[in-house]
């Protein structure tokens, strides 16, 4: 099988001004996104509670809301992820209350909002160990609520993982620019780094749009893409530099046009199987792995378009030239010694 | 030109069987199995304790298949396999009854519990199975805040008494003294007071800067904590409390049980298999108390069991010290204690030192004027019950910082000093974050997990196959290895598998194809270019070998970043992420060109390799 049967290079450079326009409008979108309706980040970085309720039948939304504002949450949030069943509570931290103790108190709640009461049974597995189980149960011992996970985030945590992101974001902005700027030349450096804040930021306006929830998971996700949206720039600046260093006749748009072409077969059909692995975790991996596979995605998708049209693009408005990569060999002087 | 030496293939076949030998112990599963924690402070488990457990189950006749010490320091426990569950639970029973004299007050702790069961040469080399983090298996996690303002805050009021009984002791007279901030302010009438005073504080302690100043006609001297001390006494802080926090936990029996320091004053619980968030706070929160009190003399040493107990005594029969009868009066309690440290006296036999904070040192010296020769009990008390840690007799009157002198063996110092330490948390903390995530939940991520992991490979797979037909074989075969290395680096390096950690396998699957990508493209270019398949291969490999360094190190410097700022579910990402690189290099490169060569390299007269289609009109640069 054979996907690419290219006669002549595709003239990529030709409508790098379009195509970077719309790199531009989109950039700006995500920037203008970002901060208008800004990142919905989830407990890890505000400070609050999460849980996870698992209900026999189709949960009673709008009853839980209620329950929650009853305690004091003016807008508790309910939402149910995978099936009815699955209900997922995210509760500020109240002034004035104990935070740590949240999840037990609204757990009591819905609990007795149910007419149930809370119960503490131990399991034992088949293979002897005890396991300990929070649910709901009427009197009757029929299981109301099942409680499957609680998350408690101080808020001064949170401060701190977002200072964390930014330092890591921040080496490896550095990490990357140094190693390319010695590898090949800054221009390459920039031009790559220029396209991975691309996406990067293309992916956090995706998330500040559908308000979709920005977790540690999603910034260790985004942080992967930027690896990942390197890799493909170093690969497109690898031919770069070997064209230029076969081929002394081509302009430099040549070059670029054809050490695309040459490795856009490599580009779609990588792309396609990491896809397909993020596509595997997107349908298999269940909600914890959801937005993780969406920020993947979605990056993987920039990831191609911009070390196609952005890195190369950029490295070409910056002037690279064969000289930047080939060092000329000094002539030696053949006047050296006496002259007469 | 594509045949490796013969070191190169047994290189290979060392690193698959290598990696099969260490991924090996994730598929022996586990058996039933008992663990045997001590239930109190001043009870360790030692080798002692595993021959009690053995002479407790011979007793009642219940045969067991191995017991064992297992652990170190507070989370040693001893660990007896059963063939089933039935003698499991019997067994269990049996312990609880045949260990605890008291039930209401046990001894032991015994609790059900999975033994991994990794044969024991494979443990020897260090084979074991992979731990699953919290998300994986169920159980609560806890992130402790330190309170370190009130570490600091405890430490000047300490200097501050200190300051005051030094002055006067060494009679130098100061005109007032105080706390500003951080600091302590101490006003001399003149100029000569204030040199004498600071030669007397220097001579008695080296963790403090001293600062002159003048306010009016007083000369003042500032004396302030060194950063150095500041930040020793945090540590110290924090280690205290997670002994402490060791022994308690010990409490809920929970197998495996995590409590590490994060950052510089965090304390992170993790406490698989529990769920039950109150309980387990209420355990970790719980205050032991310290009594120091003295000995009633009236009884006569010996008879203490038998003897009438004075209306103002009370007769205290556990512990080292024990039995004893001491007056109800207590002396100091274990808030006056700043620090316990074991050392030795001037006899070079081993002691434990006591500072004593705040008025601490003037109700001792009190106690203590008129009782030289008699005897001084410490008491521990825990859970309402008294146990008597040591009962010294004094030497000599004694002020803020004293030793109990006579210990015996160094090791007794060292846990007495530990006890006297750890009786109480030594600094406030505050929960900042807790995590509890359901068995049932657990046991869904992981097949999860695996699930995704699965379908990707094998939806990778069959597409290298039908893209690259032969190579694409061997680069599937190769990204099969690469799953084997990581697997077991992961098993070697004992890494905690968590679900992002899976999601990183599964990334780095996605990833490594990309070299093997680039090799077999690369291979395609050069026989469209017009080369003899064996060059191919060597020229395509070669000039592949570049970019894929290229394109590795680069990915490998943001996942450094991640591991090294990353916490958490990032962290947990970010060492599978670097892992999966360091593999993926060997597999893609290494490993698959040896797929090829076994295959293509004795071949002279290769006219042809199943690479998938060439198209052949090739294309060419286009030149001017």
């Amino acid at each position: 099988m054979e996907f690419f049967k290219i006669k002549r290079d595709i003239p990529f450079m030709r409508h790098a001004l379009i195509l970077n326009a719309i790199s531009v409008l989109t950039f700006v979108l995500a920037v203008f996104f970002l901060f208008s309706k800004g990142l919905n980040f989830s407990v890890e970085f505000t400070g609050g509670t999460v849980m996870e309720l698992r209900y026999p039948h189709a949960a009673d939304q709008e009853k839980i809301r209620t329950t929650l504002r009853g305690m004091g949450y003016s807008h508790p949030e309910v939402a149910s992820f995978g099936t009815a069943q699955d209900i997922m509570l995210r509760l500020p931290i109240l002034e004035g209350t104990e935070a740590a103790g949240t999840s037990a108190r609204v757990f009591n709640a819905i609990c007795a909002a149910d007419g149930g009461a809370p119960k503490q049974s131990q399991v034992t597995t088949d293979k002897g160990e005890v396991i300990n189980h929070t649910s709901c149960a009427k009197a009757t011992g029929e299981e109301l609520i099942s409680l499957q996970r609680v998350e408690f985030v101080g808020p001064s945590v949170g401060d701190e993982l977002a200072q964390n992101g930014l330092n890591a974001l921040i080496m490896v902005i550095v990490g990357i620019m140094i190693y390319l700027a010695i590898r090949f030349e800054w221009k390459f450096a920039v031009a790559a780094v220029v396209a991975n804040l691309h996406d990067v930021v293309i992916i956090l306006g995706f998330f500040a749009f559908f308000q979709w929830e920005f977790s540690l998971t999603v910034l260790a996700a985004t942080l992967a893409v930027l690896g990942y949206s390197v890799n493909e720039s170093v690969v497109i600046f690898d031919r770069i530099r070997e064209m230029f260093r076969k081929q002394r006749k081509m302009t430099t748009s040549e070059v670029i046009d054809h050490a695309i072409t040459s490795t856009i077969s490599r580009t779609i059909i990588t792309h396609g199987s990491t896809l397909m692995m993020v596509m595997s975790m997107l349908f298999f991996g269940g909600y914890a792995l959801h937005y993780f596979a969406i920020a993947l995605a979605i990056g993987i998708l920039f990831g191609v378009y911009s070390s196609v049209f952005v890195a190369a693009a950029v490295a070409m408005w910056l002037g690279v030239k064969r000289e930047d990569l080939i060092k000329p060999i000094k002539e030696k002087d053949e006047t050296d010694g006496a002259v007469v | 030109m594509n045949r490796y030496p013969v070191w190169k293939y047994l290189m290979i076949v060392i690193a698959l069987l290598l990696g099969a030998l260490y991924t090996a112990p994730n598929y022996f599963g586990e058996t039933p199995a008992l663990q045997v924690t001590s239930g109190r402070s001043t009870l360790n488990i030692t080798s002692a304790s595993t021959t009690l457990v053995e002479d407790a189950l011979k007793r009642v006749g219940i045969p067991s298949t191995g017991i064992s010490l297992e652990g170190t320091g507070h989370s040693t426990s001893v660990r007896a396999r059963f063939a089933g569950t039935e003698e499991q639970f019997k067994a269990k029973l049996a312990l609880e009854r045949e260990l605890n004299k008291d039930p209401a007050n046990p001894d032991y702790i015994v609790t059900v519990n999975l033994v991994k069961n990794t044969p024991a040469w494979m443990e020897k080399i260090g084979a074991g199975p992979m731990s699953l983090g919290l998300d994986l298996r169920g159980g609560v996690h806890f992130l402790l805040q330190v309170d370190t303002k009130a570490v600091i805050d405890n430490k000047v009021k300490a200097l501050q008494a200190s300051v005051r009984s030094n002055l006067r002791d060494k009679n130098v007279r100061h005109a007032g003294i105080e706390r500003v901030g951080d600091t302590i302010e101490v006003r001399f009438r003149d100029a000569a007071t204030r040199t004498a005073a600071r030669t007397v504080l220097s001579a008695q302690s080296n963790e403090i800067n001293f600062a002159d100043a003048a306010d009016g006609a007083d000369q003042k001297l500032v004396v302030s904590l060194k950063p150095d001390a500041i930040k020793r006494s945090i540590e110290d802080g924090v280690k205290q409390n997670i002994v402490t926090l060791s022994k308690r936990i010990n409490e809920l029996g929970t197998t495996e049980p995590i409590i590490q320091q994060q950052g510089a004053d965090r304390i992170v619980v993790q406490l698989p298999g529990v769920q039950d968030v109150a309980r387990a706070k209420d355990i970790i929160g719980r205050t032991a108390t310290l009594e120091l009190r003295m000995v009633d003399q009236s009884v006569t040493p010996g008879t203490e069991l038998s003897a009438a107990i004075p209306l103002n005594s009370e007769l205290f029969t556990e512990g080292r010290g024990a039995p004893v009868v001491l007056s109800r009066d207590i002396i100091l309690t274990g808030e006056y204690i700043s620090s316990a440290t074991a050392s030795f006296d001037q006899n070079q036999q081993p002691a434990v030192s006591l500072d004593l904070n705040g008025d601490g040192g003037r109700r001792i010296r009190q106690a203590t004027r008129d009782n030289v020769g008699k005897r001084m009990a410490i008491l521990l008390k825990e859970k309402g019950v008294y146990n008597v840690l040591s009962a010294p007799t004094i030497q000599s009157e004694l002020g803020s910082t004293f030793q109990i002198t006579n210990m015996g063996t160094s090791q007794d110092a060292n846990e007495l000093a530990l006890l006297l330490r750890s009786g109480a948390l030594s600094a406030p903390m505050e929960f900042v974050e807790e995590r509890v995530i359901g068995p049932q939940l657990g046991a869904e991520n992981i097949d999860r997990g695996l699930h995704s992991t699965i379908w990707g490979f094998v939806a990778i797979a069959v597409f290298m196959i039908i893209y690259y037909h032969l190579f694409g074989v061997f680069s599937a075969l190769a990204l099969a290895a690469n799953v084997l290395f990581l697997l077991a680096l992961l098993s070697i390096l004992q890494i905690t598998l968590t679900l992002p950690g899976i999601a990183a396998i599964a990334l780095a699957l996605g990833v490594a194809i990309d070299s093997n990508v680039l090799v077999n493209e690369r291979i395609r270019e050069e026989l469209r270019g017009g080369a003899p398949p064996q060059a191919a291969i060597a020229a395509g490999s070669k000039h592949a070998w570049d970019t894929i360094v290229d394109s590795n190190v680069t990915t490998l410097i943001v996942g450094l970043a991640l591991l090294i700022f990353g916490s958490g579910p990032v962290r947990g990402f970010a060492v599978v992420h670097c892992l999966g690189i360091l593999t993926s290099m060997f597999s893609a490169v290494v490993v698959a060109r040896g797929f090829a060569n076994l295959w293509y390299g004795r071949k002279k007269k290769l006219t042809k390799i199943s690479i998938g289609t060439v198209w052949q009109p090739g294309m060419s640069p286009t030149k001017k």
